[in-house]
């Protein structure tokens, strides 16, 4: 017998949210040295659903970035969103109601995205929700509990912990760099780079959102320019 | 405080923007060779820069930052998932910061 999209959804959205949850402990971590609040925390997650967009973010509150350079932050880094919804809306009935394509769009996430573009036929916006309505709460209580625990765990342990992020990350850009050597060149020149930036004398005092931002456009045009997407082969998915 | 709230709805407002836009107006592939490119190796790109050196100042000892960026790096390079990679990371400060803090 055939399972409501919803219902798988729900199944699909387990194991995501058991990742999220520790994961995003690590990122309330992050939070707390912001200055947010337990409940700032929840809503921020629970609202953008974003790891790498909300770190990037939590890192400019904690400088006193101008709001400005926070909407451009969150342009850049979450910019392979787009390209995943440019994926999605091929796969989106064209009659689809507005307020599903308004929902669909909050959850937008790399292991979200993952699992509904990997299922046959049109995207079914039940299944997202389902899948949601499991992953997302998972995510904004881990950054809860990151703030809370952060008071209360030893140093030790929050020493250990705020690295899961970064071990996160590098489990995104590592296996395609496995894959595609021009992939692999921008990885590398990217580290080789961000430390000279925060090495060098003047460009040092630079806010690091103001590095990671220079540096993402400067090094993706490069490799843009020099080794440009085949459009056969669809390596789109991050 | 409210700073803080206007912080955070700002990040939401782009985020959101950046992923229903595409949902509500582009029901076409991106044609232009350069933008697909240029979107097809930003995350890898920012993610990278994100990471390092950042990594070796979250830890109280640096060296037990560039260890975990060691091990963070060999795990997802022979397979390890996404948990798996950040636990291996964890596991590594812990461990080398019994002996070195």
């Amino acid at each position: 017998m055939q399972q409501r999209p919803f219902t798988s959804g729900l199944k699909a959205g387990v194991p995501i949210g058991l990742g999220y949850f520790a994961v995003s402990f690590s990122l309330g971590i992050t939070a707390k040295k912001a200055g947010l609040t337990i409940f700032q925390g929840f809503a921020a997650s629970l609202l953008t659903n974003a790891s790498a967009g909300e770190y990037a973010v939590f890192s400019l509150i904690a400088e006193a970035a101008p709001y400005l350079l926070v909407a451009l932050m969150s342009v850049i880094v979450n910019a392979r969103y787009f390209l995943m919804s440019c994926a999605l809306a091929q796969r989106i009935r064209s009659d689809e109601k507005w307020i599903n394509r308004l929902g669909i769009g909050m959850y937008v996430t790399d292991e979200i995205f993952g699992v509904t573009i990997a299922r046959p036929g049109y995207v079914n916006a039940s299944f997202v929700y389902g899948c949601a309505v499991v992953a997302s709460p998972c995510w904004a209580l881990g950054t809860a509990l990151g703030i809370a625990a952060g008071n209360v765990l030893p140093l030790r342990a929050v020493s250990a912990l705020s690295v899961a992020l970064y071990g996160m990350f590098l489990a995104v850009i590592v296996p395609p760099s496995r894959k595609n050597k021009a992939v692999l060149a921008a990885v590398a020149v990217s580290f080789a780079l961000s430390y000279a930036m925060a090495r060098l004398p003047v460009v040092r005092e630079w806010s690091g959102g103001n590095r990671t931002i220079l540096l993402t456009i400067l090094i993706a045009a490069a490799a843009a320019l020099i080794r440009p997407v085949d459009d056969d082969k669809e390596e789109q998915h991050a | 405080m409210l700073k803080t709230w206007i912080y955070i709805l700002v990040m939401f407002a782009v985020t959101y923007l950046v992923r229903v836009l595409p949902l509500l107006v582009f029901r076409k592939p991106i044609e232009n060779r350069f933008i697909k490119s240029f979107l097809y190796y930003v995350p890898y790109v920012t993610l990278a820069v994100m990471t390092f050196p950042a990594i070796t100042e979250a830890t109280q000892n640096p060296i037990a930052g560039y260890a975990a960026l060691l091990v963070g790096l060999i795990a997802a390079w022979f397979g390890a998932n996404l948990f798996l990679t950040a636990a291996g990371c964890c596991l590594t400060v812990l461990l080398l910061e019994l002996f070195l803090v």
